[in-house]
C-alpha cells in the first residue's frame, strides 16, 4: 500500500454483506462479502459449503457395479451426469465397449439433459436477475432505457423492446418464463426415453443402456427435438439482444464476474466409431468427442489430451474441514501408461472429515480446493468451468476438431446451421470466442449451447436411427468385474467438468473420488491462499446497482455467481440487511 | 363475487393463505425439488395459481425457484418460527445428520446464528419449525428413511425425519409426519400429495390415509411388480437375459420390483414417459426403508426372487406359454372367416332383398 501524495482524507464505507441462501440454484449456496460502497467494488468474497455427506467414505468396499446408482445421488440436477460418467469409468475398469446404439443412447440422453438444464437454469433461474421486476428494483434508470430500446431481433423473437424481453422473464407471470418451464418438461421426457428417469436414471448402465430402444423411442425423441430447435431459433437472438443491451446501457459491465480465462473442459459425447473407453487410447478418442476436452491457462489452450489433463489434477486443502492424507496409503503410483501419479491426485485422495467451528481466517468450508497443476512454472491454477457452456464452446471452437456439417468449429468460433422447422426457415448462428470471461458471456454461451446440444443430438439421432433401421437394436454388452483395476471417467455435467476416479481391489471399491463441476468453481482459498473461482470472480466485481447500502440487493454479485450455474449444497453467512463492519479512513488517492 | 359455491366454504377457504416452507438443506441432493419442476398433475404453477376451486391460496417458499435471496428469502423461516405463517406445511428434503457427533462444527446448516456467527444446523431448524407446522412432509427417501447418506459406514449418522422427531410425533393439526419416498420422488407424487395436504388444511379432504411407514396408501399400496408391464412375462416363465433389447421380465438381472412398494410403473416417470422396469431399467428399490443397503448389489438377482422365477420358468410358465401361444396362433390372431370379398354373404345374416 503506497502513501498517497495528496493525503486528503475521506470516509470509505465498507460493509460486510452476505446472502444465504443464494436462491434459484440447486443447493443452498451463500456468499459472504466485504463491499466498498464508496468506490463501488467488492473487496473480499468467501464461498462456503455447509453440507457434508461423505460419499467417498461410505462407498469404500461396495461392489463397483453399484457405483453409478450411488453416485447419481450426489446431485439432484447433475445426477444423470454422475451416473453416466460412472458408467464410462466402469467401462474402462471392466474393459467393455457398448454396441454403437448404446453409445448413441448415452449421448442422446445426456444431450437432452443439456437441453433441459440450460433452458430451466438460464431462463427460470439465472435470468430472473435480468427480468423487469428485478431491474425495476435495482436499476430503474436501466429499465427506463430498456423501455425505449428496440430489440434488434424483434422480427425473430417477437419482443418489440428490451423491456418486453425483461417482462417475458418475470417469474411465474412472464410468457417466456412460463414457456421455458414447459420446455424443461418435454426435454426431460426426451431424457426419459433413453435414461428412464431424470435426474436419477434407471437405464444407464456400464456396458451400455438398458432402455428398450425402438423406432418409437426415436420418433418420440425426434418430434420433441425439432420443437426444441425452433425454440432455440427464437431464444438465442433474444438473449443476444438482452445481453448486448446490458453492455450498452451499463458501460463497464464486462467486469462483472470477470476473471482470467483459466478454463477446464473434459469433453463429452463420444463417437462410437472411435471410443473404446480404454485409458491407453483415451488421448485419441477424447479428441474425437463432439465437445472437445481442453485445459486453458490465461487464454491459451494448453492441451486437448485427456491423459495430460488427468495427470495435472490436484486436490488441495487449505480452508476446508478435512485433515490431510499425506500419511495415508498411496493407491496409484503410476497410471496405466506408466506415468507417475501425484499424491494429491484424486486416485490417491483419502477423505478425512473433521467438523469444526467456521472461521473465515482459517477453515470455512466442506469443499476442498481442486486445482490444475501448471508444470511450466510449478503453479496450482484455480480453473473454472465457465458454468459449462462457456468452457465447452471456448475449447471446442479453439481446438477446431469438431465438424459434423451443421456444427463446425473454426478455430475462433462455432458455426451452427439449424434446419427448417414447422414455423421457421433454416437459420445460421455463429458463436465467437469473446474477448473475456465474465458473467454475461457465461450466460450467453449457455443460450448458444442449447442450440449446439440440439444439433449434436440431431446428428446422434440420425446415426442411432441407422442402427435401429438396420435391426441392430442391441444396446448393452456384458462384462466381468476384475479383481484389480484403476480407472477414470471424464465427462461434462451441464455446468462443467465431471470426473470419477476409481481403484478396484479384490473386486471391490478401494477408492472412489467423484469431482463434479461446482467444487471446481465454489471452492475456498487453498493452501497457497489462492481464492476459488467464485471468490475470485466476485472480488473486484464493480457495483452497478442503484440502491445504496441500506436497500442493497447485490444483483451484480448474484449475476456473477449465477453465471457459473452453481449446484452445491453449500451455504454461507447471513447478516440481516447487512451491517456496517468498519468505516475506514483512507486517502482517496488509493482508490 | 358470485354467491355460488362450487365446494363447501369455497370463498372462506380461498381467502386463507397456506404457506409451504421447503427446506432442501438436509443431507440430500435437491433432486426431489428438481424433479418436482417437471410435474404436471398438478404442476407447480397449478398449485400457485389455484387450479382447484376452494384451494387456499398457496405461497411456496423454495430456494430452487424463489425470486428473493438471502435475508429477504429467509424471512419466511423466522416468520414461521414466530407463528406468523399460519397454516404452513414444512417440507424437509434430505436426511438429518446426527449433530451430536459434530462437536463444535456441523454436518448440515442454513443461515447463521447471530449470537456466535456459526451456522444454524438443519436439525435445529426442524426442531424450531416442526412444532408450529400444520403438517410436516418428509420428501424423498433421504428425508423419509435416511436413504443413501445413511448407508452403512456413513460418517454423519444420517437418519430420516421420523427417526429424528420420533415416529409418534404429531403436528399441531394432529397429523403424523407424511412420508413421500422415492429417489427422487416421482414428480406428480410430490405435487399431488402437496395439493392433497393443502386441500386437507382447507377442510376439503380428510386426513390422508397413511400406512405403517407413513406413506400415502393410494400411492404406495401396490408393489412395482403389481403394476409392471413386464409382469405378464413372469406368468409365462420368461426372463430377460440381457439389458436393453430384451423386453422380458428383469428379475434375473437384478430387478427388485416384487418386494418394492412404488407406483412408478403405473404412473410412468413424467407425463407417462419413462420409469424403471416398465422401460427396461431394473427397480433398485429406491422408495424403500431398507434402501440402499438391503438391495445391494443392485445388479444381482435376489435369492428369493430367483427361486420364484425358476418355479415359473421350469414348471407352470412353459405350459401357460404353450397353450397361450397356440390359442393366439390358431384362434385369436385370425379374423373370423365371414370377412371376405366373394359373391356371397357368410356372416350368418339371412339376406332379405
Amino acid at each position: 500500500m503506497s502513501v498517497a501524495e495528496t493525503p486528503r482524507e475521506s470516509k470509505i464505507l465498507v460493509k460486510e454483506m452476505s446472502w444465504d441462501p443464494i436462491t434459484r440454484i440447486v443447493g443452498s449456496l451463500g456468499i459472504h462479502t466485504e463491499i466498498d460502497f464508496t468506490n463501488g467494488v467488492v473487496n473480499k468474497c468467501y464461498s462456503t459449503s455447509m453440507i457434508f455427506r461423505g460419499f467417498d467414505i461410505f462407498m469404500k468396499g461396495i461392489d463397483p457395479r453399484d457405483t453409478h446408482f450411488i453416485t447419481s445421488r450426489i446431485c439432484g440436477i447433475c445426477g444423470d451426469n454422475h451416473c453416466t460418467v460412472s458408467c464410462m469409468n466402469q467401462n474402462m475398469a471392466y474393459g467393455v465397449k457398448p454396441p454403437k446404439l448404446g453409445d448413441y443412447a448415452y449421448n442422446l440422453a445426456e444431450l437432452a439433459d443439456y437441453m433441459f438444464d440450460h433452458a430451466i437454469f438460464n431462463d427460470c433461474m439465472a435470468n430472473v436477475d435480468f427480468c423487469e421486476q428485478m431491474v425495476k428494483e435495482t436499476n430503474p434508470s436501466v429499465l427506463a432505457k430498456a423501455e425505449e430500446t428496440l430489440a434488434p431481433h424483434s422480427d425473430v423473437h417477437g419482443y418489440r423492446t428490451i423491456a418486453d424481453i425483461m417482462r417475458g422473464l418475470n417469474p411465474f407471470t412472464g410468457d417466456f418464463y412460463l414457456e421455458t418451464l414447459q420446455v424443461a418438461r418435454y426435454t426431460r421426457e426426451m431424457y426419459c426415453l433413453f435414461g428412464g428417469r431424470h435426474t436419477h436414471p434407471s437405464t444407464i448402465m456400464p456396458g451400455g443402456v438398458s432402455a428398450n430402444i425402438t423406432h418409437q423411442t426415436c420418433t418420440d425423441y425426434y418430434v420433441r427435438l425439432m420443437r426444441y430447435i425452433e425454440y432455440c431459433k427464437r431464444t438465442v437472438p433474444m438473449h443476444d439482444d438482452l445481453y448486448d443491451f446490458f453492455y450498452q446501457a451499463l458501460p463497464g459491465y464486462e467486469k462483472v464476474g470477470y476473471r482470467d480465462t483459466n478454463l477446464i473442459c473434459w469433453g463429452y459425447f463420444d463417437d462410437p466409431d472411435y471410443v473404446d473407453y480404454s485409458y491407453a487410447n483415451m488421448t485419441e478418442w477424447g479428441r474425437r468427442r463432439w465437445v472437445t476436452p481442453g485445459l486453458v491457462f490465461d487464454g491459451e489452450l494448453i492441451t486437448t489430451d485427456l491423459v495430460e489433463i488427468n495427470l495435472a489434477m490436484r486436490i488441495l486443502l487449505g480452508s476446508s474441514y478435512f485433515d490431510d492424507w499425506t500419511a495415508e496409503e498411496t493407491f496409484v503410483h503410476k497410471d496405466p501408461l506408466g506415468n507417475p501419479v501425484d499424491k494429491r491426485h484424486p486416485w490417491n485422495k483419502v477423505t478425512l472429515p473433521k467438523p469444526q467451528k467456521r472461521d473465515f481466517a482459517d477453515k470455512y468450508s466442506w469443499v476442498a480446493s481442486p486445482r490444475m497443476y501448471d508444470k511450466r512454472n510449478d503453479k496450482y491454477v484455480a480453473c473454472d468451468t465457465g458454468g459449462g457452456p462457456f468452457a465447452r464452446q471456448w475449447v471446442t471452437a479453439k481446438a477446431g476438431l469438431v465438424d459434423i456439417g451443421y456444427v463446425k468449429a473454426t478455430g475462433e468460433s462455432i458455426q451452427m446451421v439449424l434446419p427448417k422447422t414447422a414455423n421457421m426457415p433454416e437459420m445460421e448462428l455463429e458463436w465467437k470466442i469473446p474477448p473475456w470471461s465474465n458473467a454475461i458471456e457465461r450466460d450467453r454461451a449457455r443460450s448458444y449451447h442449447q442450440a449446439y446440444a440440439a444439433l449434436v443430438a440431431l446428428y446422434n439421432l440420425e446415426q442411432a436411427l441407422v442402427e435401429v433401421r438396420a435391426g441392430r437394436t442391441k444396446s448393452w454388452n456384458s462384462f466381468v468385474v476384475p479383481d484389480e483395476a484403476v480407472s477414470v471417467g471424464f465427462a461434462e455435467a451441464a455446468r462443467g467438468v465431471i470426473s470419477h476416479h476409481m481403484v478396484i481391489r479384490d473386486g471391490k471399491v478401494a477408492n472412489y473420488q467423484p469431482y463434479p463441476p461446482t467444487p471446481w468453481n465454489a471452492n475456498p482459498r487453498d493452501t497457497y491462499g489462492t481464492p476459488g473461482p467464485y471468490e475470485d470472480a466476485v472480488q473486484n466485481t464493480p457495483i452497478f446497482e442503484e440502491n445504496g447500502p441500506d436497500k442493497f440487493k447485490g444483483v451484480d454479485i448474484m449475476r456473477a455467481v449465477r453465471s457459473f450455474d452453481p449446484c452445491l449444497p453449500c451455504g454461507v453467512h447471513m447478516y440481516g440487511g447487512g451491517m456496517v463492519r468498519k468505516v475506514m479512513h483512507m486517502p482517496t488517492a488509493l482508490s | 363475487m358470485s354467491v355460488t359455491e362450487f365446494v363447501p366454504n369455497q370463498h372462506a377457504v380461498e381467502a386463507v393463505t397456506a404457506h409451504v416452507i421447503w427446506m432442501t438443506t438436509g443431507l440430500g441432493c435437491d433432486g426431489d425439488s428438481v424433479a418436482m419442476t417437471s410435474a404436471t398433475n398438478p404442476s407447480l404453477e397449478d398449485i400457485i395459481q389455484g387450479v382447484i376451486p376452494g384451494m387456499p391460496r398457496v405461497v411456496v417458499h423454495t430456494p430452487v425457484l424463489a425470486y428473493e435471496n438471502g435475508a429477504e428469502f429467509m424471512q419466511a423461516w423466522y416468520d414461521a418460527e414466530a407463528g406468523r405463517l399460519d397454516p404452513f406445511v414444512l417440507i424437509v428434503e434430505g436426511s438429518l445428520p446426527n449433530e451430536n457427533l459434530s462437536g463444535e462444527g456441523h454436518w448440515a446448516g442454513m443461515g447463521v446464528n447471530p449470537s456466535n456467527g456459526q451456522p444454524i444446523t438443519t436439525n435445529e431448524w426442524v426442531s424450531r419449525l416442526a412444532p408450529k407446522a400444520a403438517a410436516v412432509v418428509a420428501l424423498g427417501t433421504c428425508a423419509t428413511y435416511g436413504g443413501i447418506p445413511a448407508m452403512k459406514n456413513n460418517p454423519t449418522g444420517a437418519m430420516g425425519v421420523c427417526d429424528y422427531l420420533g415416529w409418534n410425533w404429531k403436528s399441531s393439526a394432529g397429523l403424523p409426519v407424511v412420508n413421500i419416498p422415492g429417489c427422487p420422488v416421482q414428480p406428480d407424487n410430490t405435487t399431488e400429495s402437496l395439493l392433497y395436504l393443502v386441500l386437507h388444511l382447507g377442510g376439503l379432504a380428510p386426513v390422508p390415509d397413511l400406512d405403517e411407514q407413513h406413506r400415502p396408501t393410494w400411492l404406495f399400496g401396490r408393489t412395482v411388480r403389481d403394476g409392471c408391464n413386464r409382469a405378464g412375462y413372469v406368468e409365462s416363465g420368461q426372463f430377460a437375459t440381457e439389458y436393453g433389447a430384451d423386453p422380458r421380465c428383469l428379475i434375473k438381472l437384478g430387478c427388485k420390483g416384487p418386494v418394492v412398494k412404488c407406483n412408478v410403473p403405473v404412473r410412468g416417470w413424467q407425463s407417462g414417459y419413462g420409469g424403471c422396469p416398465n422401460v427396461g431399467g431394473i427397480c433398485m428399490a429406491c422408495t424403500m426403508p431398507g434402501f440402499p443397503d438391503k438391495f445391494m448389489p443392485f445388479m444381482d438377482e435376489d435369492l428369493a426372487g430367483a427361486m420364484a422365477a425358476n418355479v415359473m420358468k421350469f414348471a407352470w410358465g412353459p405350459m401357460v406359454r404353450y397353450f397361450r401361444q397356440r390359442s393366439i396362433k390358431t384362434k385369436y390372431d385370425n379374423e373370423p372367416e365371414w370377412r371376405h370379398n366373394r359373391n356371397e354373404l357368410t356372416t350368418g345374416y339371412q339376406k332379405r332383398w
